[in-house]
């Protein structure tokens, strides 16, 4: 890589106005995480629908360039992310398309449901993209796989669990922190701002350079969102576990446990 | 940063909170120490200390968690520091709040490195966490029927307030010998003014022929494992040598309290140890000599206002008689000296409520109270006032809505539970979740509805240190460990009529009941009562004329008591019933296990 393409900074996130003049000067791809019913009751204008579920059937390389490609997405094209589950799977696809090397990808700074609920456009046409060509250049940086994880904890790395406090206090990866995506929304935005999820790392004596590996319960999508907290203060050397918590279990890989208290007995749910 | 943003229609009349309680500086300091905690540069002593006297204590076997105790003046809070708590609590902690028996909420299993964010998040809303624990004069309670209770004589929370004002971050209240507690009641009835350090009655007296402002005073009470009820120091305290007062007992108590042995450190035990006129001496010498020796005089700023209530829109529509309505009136209500209004109490269950209901419950004080406020209560409980009798019917039905509209909150099915094993070090059994239990099971049995049973109180710890009060219950317990050969099983002492008010007991111990036989066996005890019964009589007073001797004409001590429950606190063998042998909450085998205790710094 030349040092050109390493200091090209992609934006994280994109806020509503900044996304609203990008789609009236048509520069930008919109795509919406939402399910098929969901997005055919109204949408952001000019969104394409792909639903997590579709994505999840089939998230190889070469299915998600063919996504890519079908979407009219090229490899200098700005995409923007959006979902109604506070960002956590459209971090997800932004991930993956990540993965597969496209740079300028993006999560829209509030959901689909703020966005509604601000009284911003949306309409119900659904757009015929032209097909285009994407390259494949895959970015294994950003992947941990489980037989990486204890490696890279060895050599200092940090594991990060995304999950709610219960369920980390329940079981959770020997080893890891847990930073609970609640943590990391503000009011309507899905990401706090940058100066307050500083704090939030600074105060865990993560110095900017660590390598993090984020996971979650099972597919990527909470610790995608992790990944992009991470992402927005700069951090390069973050990756995610995107088969996550699930598959470490199926494996039967050791698991630590909070023990000698009813935590869950403190809950009011 | 989108910049538009969301505005809801709330009404925009809605009185935020008048006094600032929090300091931001507090918060970065705090999180400066973690750091250098972490780093190996303070130790880990000095830590605790800090760290309890910014309101963090140790969570159960480990100190990477903190439980955070808010301290809120008089159980005060207002709709805006509620949905504050509810975000922080999503947030850093497990999504849900604990009311405390003493007013506050606490916020458990919040990471360490996290605390300082909470703490920055309270101080943004005007709460603190100072000197909520560790060795420091504890948040100044006031009976949440201040100001409305047809029996008081004058509306304590200006002093409570006042006083809190005055000892919070005070030089005076920083390194004291053990905790410090400090009540105001509405009256004799709603409040513990002789469980505590300092209790306080308001009380009209007379000075120089004038009517005078002024308290009863009782010093010296508390719960634990070994507990003392309050002395009254003089007939009667004026208003203007409250300060001094107060004052002066701190000061005594720092002199002279017990720094060697931090089980014998709180005041009751000093006063104990000296007898109670040689303290009343002292106390009254020290006042006079404070008096004498300061050039300032010293005063509390009691806010004299008169609060203006604003006018709250009564429901225009009346909504249809939900179900269960009734029923939910009459053990959850209280109608206030002010004709056409009343207080709603919260049932929850040990104190637990979810961000979510926080929320409703925020937005129901906005719509429906005159004060805009909620007051937590001395139960584990939650106060709606100054609610129009017209509004009740819409109040129940948003309750309803939430999960929040359970009757029994005045009544016994209404169980105090301390934190027990869900979070606390020192805890051997989960008292949190038979509390919910018992609670459950009583509401389902419609105890609550029972007139005899309406007085009566069940208050349940996890350890025989009295966090959950059982020594002021009607049926009380303790939590244990019993064994039958090799196995253990969880095992409560229950104690019998303790009461809290102008006759103030402390329980008298019955028998061992297992955890899994306390349902049982609190009815069998309802049962016997219903047979031995003079006409009239309620299951407290019953017990009070049991253990003053005068019981009859079958059970006449509590020897007769613990003898026909016998058959219901039997263990049997693990064989037998396997589940008797595991504590509500747990699958495995009981066993017992605990650590360094955090009330003490």
């Amino acid at each position: 890589m030349c040092g050109l393409s390493k200091e090209k900074t992609t934006r994280v996130i994109v806020d509503a106005d900044k996304l609203r003049s990008e789609i009236r000067d048509k520069s930008v791809k919109v795509l919406d995480i939402r399910k098929e019913d969901d997005y055919k009751q109204g949408h952001i204008p000019g969104a394409i629908n792909l639903p997590l579920a579709s994505l999840l059937a089939d998230d190889s390389p070469d299915k998600v360039l063919q996504y890519a490609q079908s979407f009219g997405i090229g490899d200098e094209t700005p995409v923007v992310v959006y979902d109604d589950t506070f960002g956590a799977l459209a971090s997800r696809v932004a991930w993956t398309l990540e993965y597969i090397g496209h740079e300028d990808v993006s999560l829209l700074d509030i959901t689909y449901g703020t966005w509604k609920k601000l009284g911003l456009e949306i309409n119900s046409e659904t757009p015929s993209p032209v097909k285009t060509n994407h390259s494949l250049k895959l970015q294994p940086q950003i992947l941990a796989t489980s037989d990486y994880l204890v490696p890279a904890k060895e050599k200092g790395a940090i594991l990060v669990d995304n999950r709610e406090r219960l369920n980390y206090l329940e079981q959770h990866i020997p080893g890891a922190i847990n930073i609970p995506y609640r943590m990391l929304a503000s009011g309507q935005n899905i990401l706090r701002p940058k100066e307050d999820l500083r704090r939030l790392i600074q105060n865990r004596n993560i110095t900017p350079d660590s390598e993090i590996i984020t996971y979650c319960g099972s597919v990527g999508t909470l610790s995608g969102l992790g990944y992009y907290a991470l992402k927005s203060l700069g951090m390069d050397n973050v990756k995610l576990y995107v088969r996550s918590f699930k598959e470490w279990k199926s494996l039967e890989k050791p698991i630590e446990k909070q023990q000698d208290a009813n935590y869950w007995d403190l809950s009011a749910e | 940063m989108s910049n538009t943003s969301i505005s809801q229609s709330k009404p925009d009349n809605v009185p935020k909170h008048k006094i600032n309680w929090g300091r931001l500086e507090e918060a970065e300091r705090f999180s400066e120490m973690v750091k250098l905690f972490r780093q190996g540069k303070i130790n880990r002593d000095d830590f605790r200390r800090f760290r309890l006297q910014h309101g963090a204590y140790g969570s159960r076997m480990t100190d990477d968690y903190s439980m955070i105790r808010l301290k809120l003046p008089a159980g005060e809070v207002y709709s805006e520091q509620l949905e504050k708590i509810a975000d922080l609590s999503e947030q850093f902690s497990i999504g849900s709040a604990h009311v405390s028996t003493r007013q506050n909420f606490q916020l458990h299993w919040v990471a360490l490195e996290d605390v300082s964010e909470v703490l920055r998040g309270l101080a943004e809303s005007g709460m603190t966490t100072r000197e909520a624990c560790g060795n420091s004069v504890r948040s100044i309670m006031c009976s949440p029927l201040a100001g409305v209770c047809p029996d008081e004589v004058f509306d304590p929370t200006p002093y409570a307030v006042a006083a809190t004002k005055f000892l919070l971050r005070n030089p005076l209240c920083q390194a004291l010998p053990r905790k410090f507690k400090i009540n105001f009641t509405c009256c004799e009835k709603h409040g513990m003014a002789r469980m505590v350090d300092i209790g306080l009655i308001p009380q009209q007296g007379e000075v120089n022929g004038k009517p005078q402002r002024g308290f009863k005073i009782f010093l010296g009470g508390g719960l634990g494992a070994q507990s003392f009820v309050g002395h009254q120091l003089e007939p009667f305290t004026s208003d203007d040598e409250l300060l001094y007062t107060i004052v002066s007992v701190i000061r005594i108590f720092d002199r002279l309290g017990n720094r060697e042995n931090m089980a014998r450190a709180r005041m009751r035990y000093l006063v104990n140890e000296m007898g109670w006129e040689k303290f009343q001496n002292l106390v009254l010498k020290e006042r006079a000599m404070i008096k004498m020796l300061l050039s300032v005089i010293i005063k509390l700023e009691v806010d004299k206002t008169t609060e203006v209530l604003r006018k709250i829109s009564i429901s225009s529509e009346m909504p249809s008689l939900p179900q269960g309505y009734a029923r939910w009136v009459k053990s959850n209500t209280f109608k206030q000296k002010q004709p056409g209004f009343s207080c709603i109490f919260l049932t929850l269950e040990s104190g637990d409520v979810t961000s979510n209901q926080l929320r409703a419950i925020a937005d129901i004080a906005r719509e429906f109270t005159a004060d805009g406020q909620i007051r937590n209560g001395f139960t584990q409980d939650m106060v709606f006032r100054w609610v129009r009798d017209e509004d009740l019917p819409r109040v129940y039905s948003k309750l309803l809505e939430v999960g929040l509209a359970n009757p029994g909150a005045l009544t016994m099915a209404s169980v105090v539970g301390c934190s027990g094993t869900t979070s606390c070090n020192l805890a051997l059994t989960n008292s949190h979740r038979l509390a919910k239990e018992v609670q459950r099971k009583f509401i389902e049995l419609k105890i609550d509805e029972d007139d005899d049973l309406r007085n009566s109180t069940i208050k349940i710890s996890g350890c025989p240190n009295s966090c959950g009060q059982h020594e002021i219950a009607t049926i009380g317990f303790y939590g244990g460990g019993g064994r039958l050969g090799k196995d253990m099983y969880p095992l409560y002492t229950m104690s019998l009529g303790g009461r809290s008010d102008e006759n103030t007991t402390l329980g008298h111990t019955c028998t061992k009941v297992p955890a899994k036989r306390v349902i049982p066996t609190i009815l069998k005890i309802v049962e016997m009562f219903k047979s031995e019964k003079k006409s009239g009589e309620t299951l407290d007073l019953w017990m009070r004329r049991i253990i003053e001797g005068n019981g009859g004409p079958k059970i006449k001590s509590l020897d007769d008591i613990k003898e026909l429950l016998k058959p219901v606190v039997i263990a049997p063998t693990k064989d037998q019933d396997e589940d008797f042998y595991a504590d509500y909450g747990s699958d495995g085998s009981y066993h017992t296990k605990t650590g360094r205790g955090e009330c003490a710094a």
